[in-house]
């Protein structure tokens, strides 16, 4: 109790003194909601980018006999007009590597971890707020080099966002192989330094620092998906982190852990041996599955506690969906290798993987039915943070079940490598990922900067982004089955792919009405920032216990006691309640059992 | 899975029904009414030394597919290996002795065992660096073969590690006379000290045991 005692008292002390002067307020600041932001609005950033060499891939998909002079301002990726092969690998590899790592692992996670842990636990900061400044100071020096590497020699790394050696081992192998590829690892190393300092303070948040009553049962959805997620970043990128130095080793001081022996380039013998290749898949996948989790979980705990807010019914199943959050994550450690069905792996090996990734099914399916069951028979209130959260259920959907065909060994021969895959993971993981950022901004908008944002521009930003990416990446189920390959510069070139120009041409168009879409939710963030109607405590009448702080939270959260906790944070529509929400704080015997002693 | 889903939604779960979890929860005798329920700090080390291990273990499965290609050929340990070893236990012990010291009030001596685990542990860094030399002047580089690349890289990290150490060790040195037998700075510092005590056993048994 003595520690509980000092760090009470500290945090009062925390609390009374708030930074006054703007550059430790608002630039390097500790308080978790600034840091949160400042990630959020790094990752929107880093989005922008990514998007845009995505409309550049699609351009190039669509058109590739046309000439666009006007792009030869990106001097190393076109030549009069035309795109230089190389450029085209650059652009795949680092549309992957910025929307994977530096946006929807860090906008959900690193965005919405920091703003909400410690309001949803009841604690006036995260355990280590100077390790948590310092992670958000470790990260933009990542996100600077990793966009540096376009400037930088011959180009960003061109090996595809997993890096598969020989390309990412030998210097010479491509233009992305040189200076690129190095900075490719140094931005990572950055991103999973800091990375590990968040998950660190997330863990022990969340272990230790819940308000009195908040038994980890009583925690909402997001903070069980923080708490996972965190779990699994600290697990698996230190695999990723060991790789990533044996990859620098054998690249620049003559090692051979993933080079084979009697590589030959450009007409010469390399002067590596015995190293493998697969090694370095094995180890990229031991960290890569998990954290393709990493970006869902938080979509999916944020979908079930926006869900409950505009269904006004409780949660349905909350141990089942604790329960298959748990079994996804564990699961997640155990199936990296049917990223590998293609490489020769023992079949045996590969059955066991197989069966591995059907058995996902299992937990997804039961968080569909729960959460089809907690819509079943509720009034919906469609409000844009609602409508988001039902677009995460759709993708899940559509993009759990090509899941299922992929995670098939004797089909996955067929589909590996092709827009089929391609098509799978922007549905399920990119997709939904998106989906719950976009509802999470629009829910939690008030706790960033007391406004709302603007509704009727959210629900137009929706509808069109909605449709839109369905009509992106829907169709590429189709061409992936035709046999379309997942990293080819010019299709056409194969006549059996020609007749399939039309649909990648739709396809691009789709593409280009969900970028430009974006600038919807671009405008409506920015102006809902500064000229937002001014919200309430509690505008959702939600009953998490974040909506009892003011909106915005100030430095230390909440302006006197920390409120104590009584009950889960899904009690609507509770028979006997003055309103049809009781708030997580209300010590009223009514709903939560758990309330009652 | 069909039970726990139909769950009733008008039951809601009150209590932590994890156990693992809520005995890490549950601190000193406020059980979960307490608001700080396990030295945060002291936690957050664990989780440290948690993502630490997984790191050796990557390097270990590396280490282990790798040495079943053809051409590893294993590199004799340099002897002063085995006095840097000696050094490392050595300043682990120093360093229990200057907590036992410091617990019993008896500042001085505090002071003076904790200088000495220091000064011991710099000496298995230099020491590690005398084993490099050794090597090198034998003509076995980084890149020679598979084991000494894996020699070099792996006693490389767990340098790093022990350097970083060093750097904590000189922040608590600083404020050595301020330290009272009720500061937990000592506790913290030992058990990431030991941690990479263990790991220096765990890389000399992976690399000229097994």
């Amino acid at each position: 109790m003595a520690h509980a005692e000092t760090h009470a008292a500290e945090a009062h002390g925390h609390a009374d003194h708030a930074p006054q002067s703007f550059i430790w307020k608002y630039v390097f600041s500790k308080d978790h909601k600034v840091i949160g932001i400042q990630y959020y609005v790094t990752a929107m950033f880093m989005a922008l980018i990514a998007g845009l060499l995505a409309m550049t891939i699609r351009l190039q998909l669509a058109w590739p006999e046309k000439t666009f002079p006007s792009l030869n301002f990106l001097t190393k990726g076109y030549t009069d007009g035309v795109m230089n092969p190389e450029f085209y690998a650059m652009l795949f590899t680092m549309h992957g590597t910025i929307m994977v790592f530096f946006v929807l692992s860090t906008a959900p996670v690193s965005g919405f971890g920091n703003m909400l842990i410690p309001l949803q636990v009841g604690a006036r900061d995260m355990a280590f707020p100077f390790l948590n400044g310092l992670s958000f100071w470790t990260f933009l020096p990542g996100c600077i080099v990793i966009l540096s590497s376009f400037f930088v020699g011959a180009g960003a790394a061109a090996g595809g966002w997993t890096s598969y050696p020989p390309l990412s081992a030998l210097r010479s192998a491509v233009p992305g192989s040189e200076m690129g590829q190095t900075l490719w690892i140094i931005g990572m190393v950055f991103f999973i330094a800091s990375f590990t300092m968040g998950g660190l303070n997330f863990v022990t948040t969340i272990l230790n620092m819940r308000t009195k009553g908040l038994s980890m049962m009583r925690m909402p959805m997001t903070l069980w998906a923080m708490f996972l997620v965190a779990v699994l970043g600290l697990l698996s990128f230190p695999a990723l982190t060991a790789a990533s130095l044996m990859l620098l080793f054998d690249r620049h001081f003559g090692t051979s852990f993933f080079i084979p022996s009697g590589l030959v380039l450009s007409g010469q013998v390399v002067n590596h041996q015995g190293g493998s290749p697969l090694l370095w898949q094995h180890l990229f996948w031991f960290l890569g599955h998990p954290e393709v989790y990493i970006l869902m979980l938080p979509a999916l705990g944020f979908t079930s506690d926006i869900m409950v807010a505009f269904c006004r019914k409780p949660i349905f199943g909350y141990k089942a969906m604790v329960g298959a959050m748990l079994a996804i994550s564990g699961l997640s450690f155990v199936v990296w290798g049917h990223h590998m069905f293609v490489s020769g792996m023992s079949p045996y090996l590969g059955m066991a993987f197989a069966v591995g990734t059907m058995l996902i099914a299992v937990p997804s399916a039961v968080k569909t039915f729960n959460w089809l069951a907690t819509l079943w028979r509720s009034r919906i209130i469609f409000k844009t943070p609602m409508l988001w959260a039902m677009g995460v259920v759709s993708l899940f959907i559509s993009g759990g079940l090509s899941g299922i065909w992929l995670g098939q060994t004797a089909l996955d021969i067929h589909f590996h490598d092709t827009y089929f895959v391609v098509a799978h993971f922007h549905l399920i993981m990119a997709g939904a990922a998106l989906f719950g950022v976009f509802g999470a901004t629009a829910f939690w908008f008030p706790k960033m900067f007391g406004r709302m944002m603007n509704d009727t521009l959210g629900k137009i930003h929706f509808w069109f982004t909605f449709l839109a990416y369905y009509c992106t990446f829907f169709p590429m189920h189709y061409i992936g089955l035709a046999g379309h390959m997942r990293r080819i510069y010019d299709p056409y070139q194969y006549e059996f792919l020609k007749n399939l120009q039309p649909i990648n041409q739709f396809i691009t168009i789709s593409a280009f009405i969900l970028g430009a879409s974006q600038i919807l939710f671009f405008i409506n963030y920015f102006w809902s920032a500064f000229r937002g109607e001014k919200a309430t405590d509690n505008p959702w009448n939600a009953a998490g216990l974040e909506w009892t702080t003011p909106s915005p939270p100030g430095h230390g959260n909440w302006p006197g006691e920390i409120p104590e906790v009584h009950r889960w944070p899904f009690d609507y529509s509770v028979p006997g309640a003055e309103k049809d929400f009781v708030l997580q704080t209300d010590p009223a015997p009514i709903g939560d059992k758990a309330g009652s002693h | 899975m069909a039970t726990p889903a139909l769950d009733d939604p008008g039951l809601p779960p009150g209590r932590g029904s994890l156990p693992a979890l809520a005995v890490v929860g549950h601190g000193g005798g406020g059980g979960r009414d307490s608001q700080v329920r396990f030295d945060p700090t002291r936690f957050g080390l664990w989780a440290f030394l948690g993502t630490i291990s997984m790191l050796f273990i990557g390097f270990t499965s590396a280490y282990m597919l790798r040495r079943a290609s053809a051409d590893w050929a294993p590199i004799a340990a340099p002897p002063i290996l085995w006095l840097n070893t000696t050094l490392l236990a050595l300043s682990s012990v120093a360093l229990e002795a200057a907590r036992q010291r410091l617990r019993a009030w008896k500042v001085t001596a505090a002071r003076g065992f904790f200088g000495l685990a220091g000064a011991l542990g710099a000496g298995f860094v230099i020491g590690q660096f005398g084993a490099w030399r050794t090597l090198r002047a034998q003509g076995v580089f980084l890149a020679t073969n598979p084991h000494s690349s894996f020699f070099y890289m792996l006693t490389g990290v767990h340098v790093l590690h022990l350097a970083g150490g060093l750097v904590w060790f000189l922040a608590i040195a600083a404020r050595l006379r301020r330290l009272t037998p009720g500061d937990d700075a000592l506790g913290l510092f030992a058990t990431y000290w030991h941690f990479l005590g263990f790991v220096w056993a765990y890389l000399l048994f992976v690399l000229f045991v097994l």
